[in-house]
């Protein structure tokens, strides 16, 4: 048997309420008492336990093999149970149903730089880090150049890293992780932190770790590093796996399954945090001309005042790549929200100077330590320029950006 | 227009060239680990925290760094709270109150009790909240939850082994040189730690739930401290009642510790069977009970 990871109807039930946050011991103690108190009649368990909380399957019968060596892909949209499979096979969270094989030491990346302390070195932060994502004292000691090297920090190594900037402290994070020896590795969504630069040498430093015959299983929107590193994809909806097979095929049975079910508005409010709501998002006019003016909007409900550090909606292409940010911050002050005065902001375009196609807007907002990314709010549909005289290229090889240019000619009138 | 640029196309793909994989590693020799979901009452995985001992070695490391980095007055806090206690219990129970103190000067047999206590508070707290406080880690990374209150319960040790130097120069001080009992100190020591770590094994699984734990456990050392003999000598409980007294197991090691630093009639032997007893009690019930709980961690907390 060469199997790496074997699948078998695993599944995962949550409960929403506990899902929601933890409890006071005061609600479980009054829940007793109402309970027992049965005679207090109509007033029992208004919002107690005792009733059945909503329950949702956040993965479901989902049974699949990975052979030794294999890169494979899972892709799905939020909420399809992407991260929970991960979370699973990462032993973080325990199946409700169902078991899992998986022969050697698996290494998670599930997210870059957890354990890292800003009062520590870099130097520090690396042995830390490294234990924690289950490396040896030793084997730390002996990478730990390149690590270093990787990460491009070798100047500050002796720095608290609370002095990094954002940049470094994610090279940093990855550089460990990347370091990391397992014989499978899980990576969800670390693609997405870095430069251009840094992000090709996190896909080359992939790409050696499965050529080394170990197995990788990858989570991304990127679809574009998706078909790049993986062989296989496993492509998941509501819980299920709906697809399993070659890259090429899933991405496009993902892209024509999403073309059909992405909304081009929210269609209902977004939780960020417990305090913290998305009410309204979205671009109108919804489709728009390529070339036109578009206005694009948001509105955001706290229970507490909140300050925005970052502020910014993003805009990916159907393949994941990353076409621009939109950045809403202003020089005169960070803005706020509170409760009864929500947030509301316009980013108004003269032009939208996109190629016809399907694009996804997500978000990335930050109040203080809190920050969260939004990946695929709603799609933008851009359509071909109305007034065009000419038979354009197609789309497809026309990249992304339509300029706005005027043409003049040097040699008199064309003819 | 019919564009000739149709060719671009064939540039666009962007599979990338895969080498085809060249395994390393046979299969047959790695580890097979099953994932399921577990069931009933199993003990928490023990053995593991051995093989994740340098990660616990790491957490230690970590906290005691943080710690002294960004207090002003760093190692000197570990000498300042029993000091300050101790100096503070001399006026009060020993002056005032003129409590009985087995015909030793009062301070010294303050401080030989508040040497084990504080230990006992601070690693009771520590290991209460640690959980809690790691929940990023723990919702992000798979190692033995058990680290998290074993750690807390070792950083106490490091504020002991400071706060005991002050204790060998008091002795001097009072000219009261130690007995053989003296190399039992490691015994009563683990005695302490391990009934720190038996209720912190309960309290941080119950905090991961109920958040009010954070604020119970202060309260609950506060009273717990007047159930030990340390401002005051075990003798002033009546003969009957020490039997169920010991089951505090701070008792057994206030006790102990005071007659191995300061001698004493005879070894404290009922006493120490009770509270010994006490402890394994809880201790295993602590860990059936975290294991219990902790698959659930990460999705509660």
């Amino acid at each position: 048997m060469n199997t790496a990871i074997h699948a078998e109807g695993l599944g995962k039930l949550y409960t929403l309420g506990h899902q929601q946050g933890y409890g006071a011991l005061r609600d479980s103690l009054t829940a007793a008492l109402r309970s027992s108190r049965s005679w207090l009649g109509g007033r029992n368990g208004a919002n107690g336990r005792t009733r059945s909380a909503p329950t949702i399957w956040a993965l479901k019968d989902v049974s699949f093999d990975i052979e030794h060596g294999e890169i494979v892909g899972i892709i799905g949209r939020n909420g399809s149970g992407k991260s929970t499979l991960l979370k699973i096979l990462a032993r973080i969270t325990e199946p409700t149903t169902g078991r899992a094989l998986v022969a050697g030491q698996v290494g998670s990346l599930l997210e870059v730089g957890t354990g890292f302390h800003p009062e520590l070195t870099g130097r520090e932060n690396i042995y830390i880090n490294g234990a924690i994502l289950g490396m040896r004292r030793r084997e730390i000691a002996a990478k730990f150049d390149e690590i270093v090297a990787f990460a491009e920090v070798s100047r500050f190594i002796d720095t608290p890293v609370k002095h990094y900037s954002s940049g470094m402290q994610m090279r940093l994070a990855f550089a460990v992780a990347a370091h990391l020896d397992p014989a499978i590795l899980l990576v969800d969504e670390v693609l997405a932190v870095g430069d251009q630069a840094f992000q090709q040498k996190c896909i080359s430093k992939m790409s050696d770790v499965a050529r080394e015959g170990r197995t990788v299983l990858f989570v991304s929107h990127d679809l574009t590093s998706i078909q790049v590193l993986c062989s296989r994809a496993i492509r998941l909806a509501h819980g299920q796996v709906r697809g399993n097979g070659p890259v090429a095929e899933q991405v496009n049975a993902y892209l024509a399954e999403s073309r059909m079910i992405a909304p081009t508005d929210l269609d209902h409010p977004v939780e960020l945090t417990d305090d913290l709501r998305l009410v309204r998002f979205g671009v109108t006019p919804n489709p728009v001309p390529s070339g036109s003016a578009a206005t694009l909007f948001l509105e955001l409900e706290a229970t507490r005042r909140m300050r925005f550090d970052e502020m910014a909606p993003f805009i990916h292409d159907s393949l994941g790549r990353r076409v621009g940010v939109i950045d809403l911050r202003q020089p005169s002050g960070l803005h706020e929200a509170a409760p009864g005065r929500n947030l509301k902001l316009e980013a108004h375009f003269a032009s939208v100077p996109l190629v016809e196609g399907e694009y996804r807007i997500g978000a990335s907002i930050r109040s203080g330590a809190s920050h969260q990314i939004l990946w695929e709010l709603i799609t933008l549909d851009v359509t071909a320029k109305p007034d065009s005289e000419l038979v354009p290229y197609r789309a497809e090889i026309r990249g992304l950006v339509a300029f706005d240019y005027a043409i003049r000619s040097l040699n008199g009138e064309a003819r | 227009m019919k564009s000739n640029l149709d060719e671009l196309e064939s540039a666009l793909p962007i599979q990338a060239t895969r080498s085809a994989p060249e395994p390393v590693r046979t299969a047959a020799s790695l580890p097979i680990a099953v994932i399921a979901p577990s069931r009933g009452w199993s003990p928490a995985h023990v053995a593991e925290v051995w093989v994740y001992r340098e990660l616990l070695y790491f957490f230690v490391w970590r906290e005691l760094k943080v710690r002294y980095k960004q207090t002003a007055l760093g190692v000197a806090w570990a000498l300042i709270q029993p000091i300050l206690t101790m100096i503070v219990f001399s006026v009060i129970f020993g002056r005032l109150a003129q409590l009985p103190s087995n015909g030793l000067p009062y301070p010294i047999f303050a401080y030989c009790a508040l040497l084990p206590w504080q230990l006992f508070a601070f690693a009771l707290n520590e290991s209460s909240n640690s959980v809690v406080v790691h929940q990023r880690l723990l919702t992000k990374v798979y190692f033995p939850r058990l680290l998290l209150p074993i750690a807390g319960v070792c950083v106490g040790l490091a504020d002991f082994a400071i706060s005991f130097v002050v204790l060998i120069g008091l002795m001097w001080f009072y000219g009261i040189s130690p007995t053989m009992g003296i190399w039992t100190i490691p015994l009563w020591t683990a005695l302490a730690v391990m009934t720190a770590l038996s209720i912190g094994l309960w309290l941080s699984a119950l905090n991961v739930r109920y958040r009010d734990v954070r604020y119970a456990v202060p309260f609950l050392a506060q009273l717990w401290l007047y159930a030990t003999p340390v401002a005051y000598a075990a003798s002033l409980v009546p003969e009957r009642w020490r039997p169920l007294y010991a089951l505090n197991p701070m008792v057994g090691v206030v006790e102990g510790f005071r007659w191995a630093l300061l001698g004493g009639a005879a070894a404290p032997g009922l006493t120490t069977l009770v509270s010994a007893g006490a402890v394994c009690v809880l201790l295993i019930g602590g860990l059936v009970y975290f294991r219990r709980t902790e698959r659930t961690f990460a999705d509660v907390i």
